[in-house]
């Protein structure tokens, strides 16, 4: 590297090799940097500016209105609602799916664990079909007097849940259906930082008395804290932007979010404000509002789980 | 390794004792294994077979999910045929691959420009790049569907395609796999008169299978997948990829529940395959794009 460093010779102007280097690495950069520019840079300033207009699909002259779309967010109850809805959808979905892919993780990590590649497949599938499928099949897994889960929990005496048509139970059902579609991801993700243990940590901790549950506490878990972090940030980005099964598991007549707006969420709420209720101002504003979200609860995510762990 | 002389004190009792707790916990492993691949598989299970059977059996209580005698192919040529999948099928086919290849070809050449050359404003671009992983396509959206509308775009394939050509994620990662390529390998065939685009091609690129085949996995899946843009851009029917037409079953079909699954299916079995032929590929790519981020 030292050596191409000097290759820059400061003010005094390039050197041939120096600017040969810079002429190609532009000409290989040059395709992606264009449409990342036309496609992502440009867009986010082009979406504030239509967040601060009534903007709407009919070409006329769209007011400028300031922030009046920003404040009328903060008094919608449908927002609020919404909001609300993707939130407890995440605080509900990504515990649970952590700590379910994390056991079983730790389970395929045994050595004398046979079938191993035959489990990983099995898990993996569902992580591979496509949400729209998905959200298919569960409807009728939910359903309420032919599908399954019920004639699973007829067996425990447990009946009469209606899932997707009762307003408590319709978000749950989305969650399980996330959580059944993830499990398999996290589970890989896991594995692989399971692995990356030095394997002479726990047996040092064994020959020094050590039971398993130690083990875990105090060797596995501070090991596997970069590889938590991972997961638990891009779970809770993920699940922030929630649409397809929140929106397939729930359409009735063409309306989705429902019964009651029970599964309304964000993504569902801004397509539906800007798309199919002409508001393109607003819905950009409630777009904002959604990345505000997710940059603060990734920070705050980031500041809580950040602690270096060394044991060399 | 001192473990073998510390063994010592507490004798072969010990270690027999370590061995069966072992037994045990791989024994009780086994059984929560086999619940959860119980979980995971049925659904898909129940849809392959429910896709098989006429309605009346699909819906009958309790659930039949297995009943090989009244299996045939009868929803799958409606759906094929009547319903219009071969259609959307192949509209999938040709968004997702043309997709892929987009992203591999930019994604690739910006990859190898970060992780050959030194270029000023090299940090600068890398950060603007890493930075712009971070906004949701939800932001976007709104004003891209104004920009396609500006163009023309909407309600073509040109409009499905173009908003997808580039991803920060595929220059992030094919950065960091090409970084790991040994620079003496790449010199020798420059003093041997090799040009950029030869080294790139010839010589980068098939040193990079892994990391192309992780790339090219995930933007397909992607946009095998992509529901909400299409939703956005797309109104004719004949431009409808399988999402949307899936998505129109809660309108037209209602409780067309076997003809649902057909269609399930008829999404899900190709992905299925290659997943099985290609499965080292599939996770080989999900640790690559996850830990050596």
């Amino acid at each position: 590297m030292a050596s191409q460093a000097a290759a820059f010779p400061g003010k005094r102007g390039w050197s041939p090799q120096a600017r040969r280097e810079a002429m190609w690495a532009y000409a290989f950069l040059g395709p992606a940097f264009f449409f990342l520019f036309v496609l992502i840079l440009f867009p986010i300033l082009f979406a504030f500016w239509i967040s601060l207009h009534d903007w709407s699909l009919i070409p006329r002259d769209f007011p400028l209105i300031g922030l009046k779309n920003y404040i009328e967010a903060a008094g919608d109850s449908l927002t609020v609602k919404s909001l609300r809805n993707t939130l407890v959808y995440t605080v509900g979905a990504v515990p649970v799916s952590m700590a379910l892919s994390l056991i079983l993780a730790l389970i395929m990590n045994q050595d004398k664990l046979p079938f191993r590649t035959g489990f990983r497949t099995a898990y993996f599938i569902p992580v591979i079909t496509s949400w729209v499928a998905v959200s298919f099949v569960w409807v009728w897994m939910f359903e309420p007097r032919f599908g399954l889960v019920n004639s699973f929990l007829g067996l425990f005496g447990i009946t009469g849940i209606k899932w997707l048509a009762s307003p408590f139970w319709a978000l749950p059902a989305i969650m399980i259906v996330a959580i059944w579609k993830g499990l398999g991801y996290n589970m890989v993700i896991f594995l692989a930082g399971l692995q990356g243990i030095p394997r002479e940590l726990h047996e040092a901790a064994k020959i020094d008395g050590a039971n398993r549950w130690q083990g875990f506490w105090h060797i596995t878990f501070p090991l596997l804290n970069p590889t938590i972090v991972f997961i638990t940030v891009t779970a809770v980005i993920g699940s922030l932007q929630v649409f397809t099964p929140a929106v397939i598991m729930t359409t009735v007549q063409g309306e989705a979010g429902g019964p009651i707006n029970s599964t309304r969420v964000m993504v569902y709420h801004i397509y539906s404000t800007a798309f199919r209720y002409n508001r393109l101002g607003y819905g950009a504003a409630l777009a904002f509002l959604l990345f505000a979200l997710i940059l603060v609860i990734t920070l705050v995510q980031l500041r809580l789980t950040q602690r270096e762990v060394e044991y060399s | 390794m001192a473990a073998t002389a510390m063994d010592q004190p507490t004798g072969a009792s010990y270690v027999k004792r370590r061995r069966r707790g072992e037994l045990i916990g791989v024994g009780l492993g086994l059984l929560v294994l086999i619940a959860g691949a119980i979980w995971m598989l049925l659904p898909l299970v129940w849809m392959l077979s429910a896709s098989l059977m006429p309605l009346s059996e699909v819906i009958k209580v309790p659930p039949i999910w297995f009943a090989p005698d009244k299996y045939s192919l009868k929803n799958y040529i409606e759906v094929w045929g009547r319903v219009g999948f071969a259609r959307f099928f192949l509209n999938s086919v040709f968004v997702a691959f043309t997709i892929t290849f987009a992203q591999l070809l930019t994604s690739s050449m910006a990859g190898f420009a970060f992780a050959r050359y030194q270029f000023p404003g090299r940090s600068v671009i890398f950060i603007l790049i890493l930075s712009t992983m971070m906004i949701p396509f939800q932001v976007i959206m709104i004003p891209l569907f104004i920009m396609m509308a500006r163009l023309g775009f909407v309600n073509t394939y040109w409009g499905m395609i173009i908003p997808a050509i580039v991803t920060p994620f595929g220059i992030f990662m094919m950065r960091q796999f090409m970084l790991g390529v040994p620079k003496p390998l790449l010199e020798a065939a420059r003093i041997d008169g090799a040009s950029e685009p030869y080294i790139f091609s010839r010589i980068m690129l098939p040193l990079c299978k892994p990391a192309i085949a992780a790339l090219a996995i995930f933007a397909f899946l992607g946009s095998w997948d992509n529901f909400l843009w299409p939703l956005i851009v797309i109104n004719s029917k004949q431009l409808w990829t399988l999402p949307i037409a899936m998505s129109r079953f809660t309108e037209q079909y209602i409780s067309q529940t076997h003809l649902q699954m057909a269609g399930a299916s008829i999404m899900f079995i190709p992905v299925l395959i290659v997943f099985l032929l290609m499965q080292r590929h599939f996770i080989e790519g999900i640790a690559l794009s996850g830990l050596k981020g």
